[in-house]
């Protein structure tokens, strides 16, 4: 009997910092197992092994900043059956979608002696504003124990078991105690959905944010609790506008501190 | 008429960024060679005007997921230089323990995953895998232990959260610092294998005319502080690298072309850490380098792979040698008045040297920010590199070319998020 086909990993990078996809390479102990059971027949962070489509799996890492992207991204969805995005700049635009709260001519000016040699658009945007996608995965970066659950269910067929409550949830389950209420450290946990595990407050700093807004966050009561520990309208702002600052919630609060 | 043959590699592969070879050939000659990257902009230096100093480490950390802790430390000694403070010993020493993990993942993943698959005429480490599958298994424990140190110290190994102005938020415990003792012996064990392993590949014949530039220390092998040295005897604090070292924008690359400013083309990464640094290295490092028929100066860049494994050795070394020295600080960082001012700082990232500069006004936001990472620095090197390859290997068909290049690219490990993955390879053989 013909063994049954290894289902087909696709790993594509948009504009990003690449420590999502590496993530796939942190998996020290699971790597070599993930691929007797997928074929990796895209991954050029890994191999210069490059086959065509169609994919049954497509993770994609980065954001959608040039005219080239948006046609790239169209081709990813078309050869993919399930299509992952993966980060906070593949779910929400990531720190480079700052340049959307400004001016991209200035910004190009700042940084480049010839911005007539670039070709970008004016704003980073999730990949989920241009094509259909089947998961979000969140966190800058994401966590390894969150992507194995993802590609696990993918090829699985089912559901992934990933949590949308909010940080806080997960400090109170590790018995951290709340940096907030103690210390008054300024923390965008009860806004951020839970993930990374309770790094930053079992650090002694507040959350800022790595995982985005968690499902209902109520930013507006965070952000007045934050101003009555005396935090400025800049600073306020400035807290939501950080690796998730064009998600929606976060992009909404920090505007109305500007 | 003349005949143009184009080839199109689809992919650079194990790279992290995207970039495009163009060459032009005429009566067997290399006329013309332009290496370009074309990672998308993603504006940093622009939009961290106007963030609070202490935002910055973190912010800059997303230029790489590669090397994290370069930024996050680059930065946040630009910062303390701004606003004239000093970490003392048990702080200095904490970090360099944690840059150690960052430089054995980078070293591991780039050695075995992303780089010997070349000499072994293989696609990928998979591969690799299923011919050898206990040397990969060593590869990735070897890459875990540096990930290990990263998370008992930084808290996660790409983008650790424990780093700010002036030190970190929470120093670790003794115990679980020693507690890392056992796995970084095995490592040091490890990686004195490895440098027998990479020292027996088969390198091609190339020796390069380089200025080399690296940090320097009184003491140790420079990974996050010293003076800056060239191989044509400059010796200058962190804060002169500017007069030296410039960047211009080129119409067929998105990431800056470094360049030093005497005209010469400066090469940085583990060829100029080891050939300016020979004698910072432990004897033990230093007979590994020996046994595997390295001199005291480097010039092929080819062998990089086996510098960056007498490195691993150095490093695990240093990391057992830290651990064992590890004692809490008093308090986990240093306190700062806010000041305007402007501040250097710059360190060696497992690619290179990393070097920023900021100024910040008087409430502590920042108003010009300026970072210089590896891999723009060594683009021009790189493209010199390309006309050799390409130049000795114009009898071989194109697809021998092509690896070869992308092999001699990968020798720098570049990082093209700080450069992507895309080598469009244009060969126009007239």
């Amino acid at each position: 009997m013909a063994a049954r086909a290894k289902p087909k990993l696709a790993v594509w990078k948009f504009s990003s910092c690449d420590g999502c996809q590496l993530t796939l390479l942190d998996c020290e102990d699971e790597l070599l197992a993930i691929t007797e059971e997928v074929r990796i027949s895209y991954f050029l962070e890994a191999t210069r092994k490059a086959e065509k489509g169609p994919y049954d799996v497509s993770l994609v890492e980065g954001s959608i900043t040039t005219p080239h992207d948006i046609k790239a991204i169209r081709d990813v969805r078309k050869n993919s059956k399930v299509l992952v995005s993966i980060g906070a700049c593949s779910t929400a635009g990531g720190i480079q979608a700052l340049r959307n709260f400004a001016s991209v001519k200035d910004y190009s000016r700042a940084v480049y002696a010839h911005p007539e040699y670039l070709d970008t658009l004016t704003t980073s945007t999730a990949i989920s504003d241009h094509v259909r996608v089947d998961f979000e995965l969140r966190g800058c970066p994401i966590n390894k124990h969150q992507l194995l659950e993802v590609l696990g269910a993918f090829l699985n067929g089912r559901k992934p078991n990933i949590p949308q409550y909010s940080e806080c949830v997960e400090c109170k389950r590790n018995g951290i105690v709340c940096r907030m209420v103690a210390k008054g450290t300024p923390c965008l946990g009860p806004a951020t959905q839970a993930g990374c595990g309770t790094l930053c407050p079992g650090t002694d700093r507040g959350c800022y944010g790595c995982f985005g807004p968690a499902e209902g966050a109520n930013t507006a009561a965070l952000a007045a609790r934050l101003a009555h520990l005396g935090k400025d309208d800049g600073e306020i702002g400035r807290l939501f506008r950080t690796f998730n600052a064009n998600a929606e919630a976060f992009r909404k609060e920090s505007q109305s501190h500007g | 008429m003349a005949e143009m043959r184009t080839i199109k590699v689809e992919a650079l592969a194990r790279v992290e960024g995207e970039g495009s070879l163009t060459v032009k050939v005429r009566d067997g000659e290399v006329k013309e060679l332009h290496f370009g990257i074309f990672e998308p902009p993603r504006f940093f230096e622009a939009f961290l005007r106007g963030r609070d100093y202490r935002e910055v480490p973190d912010i800059t950390a997303r230029i790489c997921g590669i090397c994290p802790v370069a930024y996050l430390l680059g930065a946040s000694q630009a910062m303390e230089d701004a606003l004239g403070i000093r970490v003392g010993k048990p702080i200095r020493d904490l970090r360099r323990l944690l840059y150690c993990g960052e430089w054995i993942e980078s070293h591991a993943l780039h050695v075995y995953m992303l780089h010997a698959p070349d000499f072994l005429g293989l696609a990928d480490a998979l591969e690799l895998a299923r011919h050898d599958r206990t040397l990969v298994e060593k590869a990735l424990r070897l890459k875990k232990i540096g990930n290990e140190i990263l998370e008992v110290i930084g808290g996660r190994p790409i983008h650790p959260v424990n780093l700010r102005v002036g030190g970190f938020y929470k120093a670790p415990s003794r115990a679980k610092i020693r507690a890392l003792k056992p796995d970084l012996e095995w490592a040091l064990e490890t990686s004195l294998a490895t440098v027998t392993v990479v020292g027996g590949f088969d390198f091609p014949a190339i020796e390069q005319d380089y200025t080399f530039m690296a940090l320097r220390h009184p003491d140790e092998y420079a990974i996050h502080e010293g003076r800056l040295v060239t191989s044509k005897g400059l010796d200058i604090p962190v804060s002169q690298f500017l007069d030296h070292v410039d960047e211009e924008h080129v119409p067929w690359s998105n990431a800056l072309h470094g360049f030093a400013k005497d005209g010469s083309h400066h090469h940085v990464g583990p060829l100029a850490r080891y050939s300016l640094n020979f004698d910072r290295l432990s004897p033990l490092a230093q007979r590994a380098a020996k046994e595997a028929g390295l001199g005291p100066v480097v010039r092929n860049p080819f062998q990089s792979i086996v510098v960056r494994a007498v490195e691993l050795v150095q490093v695990c070394a240093d990391a057992l040698a830290l651990i064992e020295g590890y004692e809490m600080p008093d308090r986990p960082f240093v306190e700062a008045d806010i000041r305007a001012g402007e501040g250097h700082g710059c360190t060696e990232a497992p690619r290179g040297i990393c070097y920023h500069r900021y100024r910040i006004d008087e409430k502590g936001m920042v108003l010009d920010a300026r970072i210089v990472p590896p891999t723009a620095q060594n683009q021009k090197v790189m493209e010199l590199d390309l006309h050799k390859v390409v130049q000795s290997n114009l009898d071989s068909p194109d697809e021998t070319i092509k690896w070869r290049c992308e092999q001699a690219i990968r020798n720098y490990d570049p990082c093209i998020s700080c450069a992507t993955h895309f080598l469009k390879l244009d060969l126009d053989r007239g």
